[in-house]
């Protein structure tokens, strides 16, 4: 598991792969996910292609977030089916996701509040000392971590002063910028980000936006959640617009007025009103 | 905590200075009250007469930091220590092999008790109630309420002592520091020990980040049990007999060791290192009040206080958080 993750997070890994733009990279068809009575995710299609940061809208309970948690294995769908490049993936655990290459960044962040910003950067993937120290006892290598960990936040341009310190003495704006970091840190096929945005201010919402923007360039997909239209807008390839549990439209921003954009996401235009070109 | 204290490393292991600053305050007292107190012999003895409560405090800190708790181990400890010396005295197996099976017994009630929490997702508080009273039950009828005695020397062996100057130490006390030590290491140096804190502290993010929480929580207690049958054997060194009424006291004991360390009750904060302070801090009181002729009635008033005080803090302390 170790040698796995032994990757160096300070000089972002490059992707696995670079398939040809637009070709399909991480899709679902037909997904239900039931909570008791509560049916989450009610036959939801999705596709993202490689290369594009594709934006997920919709109404507060739509189910977006039951969505990516099922493409991250943080849940196991009921029924349907997830693709990878392509083919058929059974996700039984984030672990299963990770290990594809798949990270995630949830909205309720993930994160550890009484430990560091190092350990919360490589939770569940510890660097471990070389020789028997680490595959027999499974020391730490925390010099390394504090190093790997700072470098990578100041590639990102997070300004934190210690990695020692405990995310709970963080702002929620810069313990967002942890969850990113450590998504960014070690994704290697798709970046999922659940409202990455949502608790920051204008200076810290360009910077996560910017920081989204260098992830897609360096050839990674990503999947971003968002309620603020304008950084949809601003950000998106693609907006797949979710109501009542699954996939209503998949709009191009380019000819879309964020308006109907809106209107389509709460019912009020009719998916069959909007012009063929809109579509995406 | 001010940065400044934070640079300490003794401070910054222990995780608070209250603990600290506590056994300190404890110690200038009783010294200004009995001058026999403050002598190297004393604290040697004060050493051996925690030293079960604190290795206990081991497992059960373990288990604390994943934001549980364990009421079993007392009786569980009990149950080891009857069986060590039961199994040496009367089927004369080797004390070695005796020792053993005990080890094998506690550790095996550590994953009953983790299995239950983890597979069946009872809360700690009633599976360990449960084994409470199971442990209790299983060693009154294999013991048949008889204390086993005319032990073996093998297995009071821990109880001898070595002399550092003029003061005699015993090996269980420094059998203690050694399992303080490890313990120590494992939660602060190793993947499994980071990932009980994060069990304990957000077992959602840590089950997210992939890490296995229902291996990590299984192998928590388990550990834990076998610290358990640590315990017996000093228990066991330390009294010279196998005493199925043994664990008794030291059952809530270890739990106020832990609180008065400074590990909290809700999880994911505290050290072990802590714990050794609590214990230690237990004892002085103990230690000093009888020094200072005070009858044992008052010296549990004065533990339960220190206790209730001590969870204050906690509470306190989370709240500014
Ligand atoms: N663990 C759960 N147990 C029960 N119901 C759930 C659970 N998770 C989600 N739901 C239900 O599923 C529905 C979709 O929730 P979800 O969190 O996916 O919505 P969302 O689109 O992400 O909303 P928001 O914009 O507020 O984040 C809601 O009705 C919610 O109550
Ligand atoms: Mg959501």
């Amino acid at each position: 598991m170790n040698a796995e993750f032994d990757n160096n997070p300070g000089h972002m890994p490059p992707p696995d792969h670079l398939p040809p733009p637009g070709s399909p990279v991480l899709q679902a068809r037909g997904l239900v996910k039931r909570y008791g009575r509560v049916t989450a995710i009610d036959g939801a299609d999705f596709d993202l292609r490689s290369g594009e940061i594709l934006a997920v809208i919709g109404d507060n309970g739509a189910g977006k977030s039951s969505l990516i948690k099922a493409l991250s294995g943080a849940v196991v769908p009921d029924e349907g089916e997830i693709l990878l490049d392509g083919k058929p993936v059974a996700f039984r655990s984030p672990m299963d996701a990770r290990k594809a290459g798949i990270e995630t960044v949830y909205q309720d962040l993930a994160v550890a509040p009484a430990m560091t910003i190092a350990e919360n950067l490589f939770l569940g993937r510890e660097l471990l000392r070389p020789g028997m120290l680490g595959t027999l006892l499974r020391c730490l290598d925390k010099p390394r971590m504090l190093a790997e960990a700072t470098a990578h936040m100041q590639s990102l341009k997070i300004g934190i002063r210690s990695m020692k310190q405990a995310v709970e003495t963080l702002s929620g704006g810069q313990r967002q910028g942890v969850a990113v970091a450590r998504s960014a840190a070690f994704a290697r096929h798709v970046v999922i980000m659940d409202e990455p945005t949502a608790a920051l201010g204008v200076k810290e919402g360009n910077m996560v936006l910017e920081l989204i923007r260098r992830v897609r360039d360096r050839g990674l997909p990503v999947i971003l959640i968002s309620h603020n239209m304008p950084h949809v807008f601003e950000i998106a390839d693609r907006i797949h617009v979710h109501r009542m549990g699954k996939r209503a439209a998949v709009l191009n921003p380019r000819r879309i007025s964020m308006n109907d954009a809106v209107a389509v996401m709460t019912g009020a235009l009719a998916v069959e009103d909007i012009p063929p070109e809109c579509h995406a | 905590m001010t940065p400044f204290l934070e640079r300490f490393p003794l401070v910054r292991h222990i995780g608070t200075l209250g603990p600290l600053i506590a056994l300190l305050g404890a110690c200038l007292f009783f010294a200004s009250q009995s001058p026999r107190f403050l002598s190297g012999q004393n604290f040697s003895l004060i050493l051996q007469q925690v030293m079960v409560v604190g290795v206990l405090g081991i497992g059960q800190t373990l288990i604390i930091l994943t934001a549980g708790i364990d009421l079993s181990c007392g009786m569980v400890m009990a149950l080891g220590a009857v069986l060590m010396s039961k199994l040496a005295v009367d089927t004369g197996i080797s004390v070695p092999l005796a020792i053993l099976c005990g080890l094998a017994a506690t550790t095996l009630f550590g994953v009953i008790n983790g299995l239950l929490v983890t597979k069946v997702n009872l809360p700690p508080f009633i599976v360990t109630l449960g084994t409470l009273n199971i442990a209790f039950a299983i060693n009154q009828i294999y013991s048949g309420a008889q204390t086993v005695t005319d032990l073996p020397d093998g297995l009071t062996a821990l109880g001898n002592t070595f002399s550092l100057g003029d003061v005699a130490i015993s090996y269980g006390s420094i059998l203690m520091l050694l399992a303080y030590a490890a313990s120590w290491f494992l939660l602060r140096e190793t993947a499994p020990g980071r990932h009980a804190y994060a069990v304990g502290n957000n077992p959602e993010a840590a089950r997210l980040t992939g890490i296995a929480t229902k291996r990590v929580l299984l192998f928590v207690y388990g550990l834990a049990g076998l610290s358990y049958g640590v315990a017996a054997m000093l228990s066991v060194a330390r009294t010279g007999v196998g005493d199925p009424q043994a664990g008794q006291t030291e059952n809530l004991d270890t739990i106020t060791a832990v609180v008065l360390g400074g590990t909290s009750l809700f999880g994911g904060r505290g050290s072990v290192l802590g714990t050794l302070v609590g214990a230690v801090i237990v004892g002085v009181f103990r230690n000093g009040l009888t020094l200072m002729g005070v009858s044992s009635v008052y010296q549990i008033l004065i533990t339960g206080i220190l206790v209730i005080l001590a969870v204050t803090a906690d509470q306190v302390s989370r709240k500014g958080r």
